[in-house]
């Protein structure tokens, strides 16, 4: 029974305090936010990162218009002072519909990388701690999925599943499932040998708890970053989605389905297809960013 | 060497069947009957009894992946729910528009990809290193259709000069073909170069650290035989292989270029078929597709092995 309580024990912290460093009493989520704050092209991601948060919480106040609804007497209007960015080809502020269009491109990245990070980090832990056939044979379909193009894997899936915005997420964090299962293996590979793990073996720790207290806070750090760096992907696979008729539905508003419609106006309203694609373009930039500057924080190989 | 061949070859064949089975599977996310759905919007019942009994419906699933898996090896990767034409043929129909688009995109790719790394990491640290690391940045960020609809706005819209759409073949005549695939060619080829040129720089920084490169500097070559003879051959073999590794890119880029552009290829294939629920077909291009690019990466692992001596032994 002794072997179970000294289990039962908490983990020993994951910092492992080096004597004389300055920097030993802090954490290392602290060191690295503080190493993430100097570093001021990582900080202008986040920043804008947040500027779209909240432009997306906050849509119903910072909208002029009504996105959905169409206004016959304003079709395709050139940006003025009342719809700053012109109006669509039923009269809809483009502007309001930008606005409102973030809800859906932060949507579809944030859940299907949480979908293609639950599943991908499972099934590599899966694949790594138990190894043997189990391994080869989740390694195997891994490669199988990584064989199809991401896009055209999540085209097939999402016109199997039926074309919508939540069957395009379902698509995307599928799709995106294999890179972190390839991660998450890797990592939990190098970490099987480490010292710790052993002694946590020794002391009868179930394997359960090894992978949930012991492996699973180890991998954290890559698997933000590369959460962060995918995001900046799905949110292009979703606007690539929703640009071929596949994502959010007519008449809600995503960035993508705008740029659909505004490419059988560009010879008299350019301005339809102008906004949308910044939007996307810089939202996309800013996760690049942060997810660069986060790799520089978390790497302990650039520290 | 051939050893190293045939490890490579055993090692595709698991990835081929599994990649098989997941496009067999995907018929199974289909709500009801796969035989009324497939049968299109027509819902002609002898077509339906047709395809039940050519796709041994009543069968158990694995006898089913077993029949429709020998039909695949035989070429037949079924028929068009809506033209009846078989799935191969309307394939290799479209197949040499794209690989025109995707032969040209990576030829751009290479020229833009390959020079700016080689500055960027000769002059590590200068103004054309953080240009070109801020604009491959950039390039990865862009949606590459965006950039599409920004070039047909000011290249053909504002400036005439080029045709929006409109492919014409390139036996027919080559100057109107090379018009209407140069803005696609260059939005997909620019995608592609800004992955590439941060390959080609830090495998040019890697290779500009060695010791037979300080040799070659010590003795007193000119810095231009020591860059271009000495370590531009040894940092471009990587960069074959991960070059390979974009082709899925690509393939993925030219499905929303050719739709930008409205290029009759591989691409506007596979969103018509989506269109009109024709999930054979759909299933045929995601087949084709993956399988070239397993194929096509195994050659640059040949390709890489063989230009990388060291690997022989």
């Amino acid at each position: 029974m002794s072997s179970t309580r000294a289990c039962d024990t908490e983990p020993m912290s994951t910092s492992i305090s080096v004597p004389g460093a300055s920097v030993a009493e802090a954490g290392p989520w602290l060191r690295a936010w503080r190493k993430l704050r100097r570093n001021r092209i990582g900080m202008f991601g986040l920043l804008v990162v947040l500027g779209f948060v909240a432009m997306a919480v906050l849509a119903p106040w910072i909208a002029t218009h009504d996105p959905i609804a169409a206004n016959w007497s304003a079709i395709r209007k050139a940006p003025t002072s009342m719809s700053w960015f012109g109006t669509d080809e039923l009269g809809r502020d483009v502007f309001s519909r930008v606005v409102w269009g973030t809800r859906a491109s932060l949507l579809a990245g944030v859940v299907s990388v949480t979908i293609a990070l639950v599943l991908g980090v499972a099934i590599g832990m899966v694949a790594g701690f138990f190894g043997g056939l189990v391994d080869a044979v989740i390694s195997r379909i891994t490669d199988a999925f990584l064989a199809c193009p991401f896009l055209i894997l999540a085209i097939a899936l999402a016109a199997f599943l039926g074309p919508s915005l939540s069957n395009a997420m379902i698509a995307i964090g599928v799709s995106a499932t294999p890179v972190f299962v390839r991660l998450t293996r890797a990592q939990v590979l190098t970490i099987q040998v480490e010292d710790y793990i052993e002694a946590a073996r020794a002391v009868g720790c179930s394997p359960l708890r090894i992978a949930t207290f012991h492996i699973l806070p180890n991998i954290t750090a890559p698997v933000i970053v590369q959460s962060t760096l995918t995001i900046a992907s799905a949110i292009i696979a979703e606007a690539s989605l929703s640009f071929l008729g596949l994502g959010q539905q007519p008449p809600d508003p995503s960035w993508g389905s705008m740029l659909n419609t505004a490419k059988n106006f560009m010879d008299n309203a350019p301005w339809m297809a102008i906004w949308p694609g910044i939007a996307i373009f810089a939202l996309v930039l800013a996760f690049n960013l942060l997810g660069d500057g986060l790799r520089d924080a978390l790497d302990p190989r650039h520290r | 060497m051939f050893a190293f061949f045939i490890r490579r070859l055993v090692t595709v064949l698991p990835t081929l069947v599994f990649v098989s089975m997941l496009i067999f599977a995907l018929q199974q996310l289909l709500p009801g009957d796969p035989a009324q759905i497939l049968a299109g919007e027509d819902q002609n019942p002898e077509l339906i009894a047709q395809l039940r009994e050519k796709m041994h419906l009543d069968k158990p699933l694995p006898v089913q992946y077993g029949y429709w898996i020998g039909g695949v090896l035989q070429g037949d990767l079924g028929e068009s729910a809506r033209t009846g034409q078989p799935v191969l043929e309307l394939i290799l129909q479209k197949l040499p528009v794209t690989v025109q688009l995707a032969f040209m995109s990576m030829l751009i790719a290479l020229l833009i990809s390959i020079p700016a790394g080689i500055v960027s990491a000769v002059k590590r640290g200068s103004v054309w290193d953080h240009s070109a690391t801020v604009l491959g940045l950039a390039g990865l960020s862009m949606p590459n259709f965006w950039l599409g609809i920004l070039m047909i706005l000011f290249f053909s819209v504002e400036l005439g000069w080029l045709p929006a759409s409109g492919y014409v073949s390139p036996f027919e005549n080559l100057g109107a073909n090379l018009a209407a695939m140069i803005m696609p060619a260059v939005v997909l080829g620019t995608g592609i170069a800004a992955v590439l040129m941060r390959h080609t720089r830090s495998s040019m920084l890697q290779v500009l650290a060695t010791d037979y490169v300080r040799t070659a500097r010590a003795k007193g070559l000119r810095e231009r035989v020591v860059v271009g003879k000495h370590a531009l051959r040894n940092a471009l073999t990587p960069v074959i292989t991960l070059a390979a590794l974009e082709l899925g890119t690509l393939l993925s880029g030219a499905v929303l270029t050719e739709q930008v552009f409205t290029i009759p290829g591989f691409g506007k294939l596979i969103i018509d078929a989506v269109f009109n629920r024709d999930y054979a077909v759909v299933q045929g291009v995601v087949l084709v597709t993956a399988t070239a690019y397993i194929l096509l990466n195994l050659l640059a692992d040949m390709a890489y092995f063989v230009f990388n001596p060291r690997l022989r032994h």
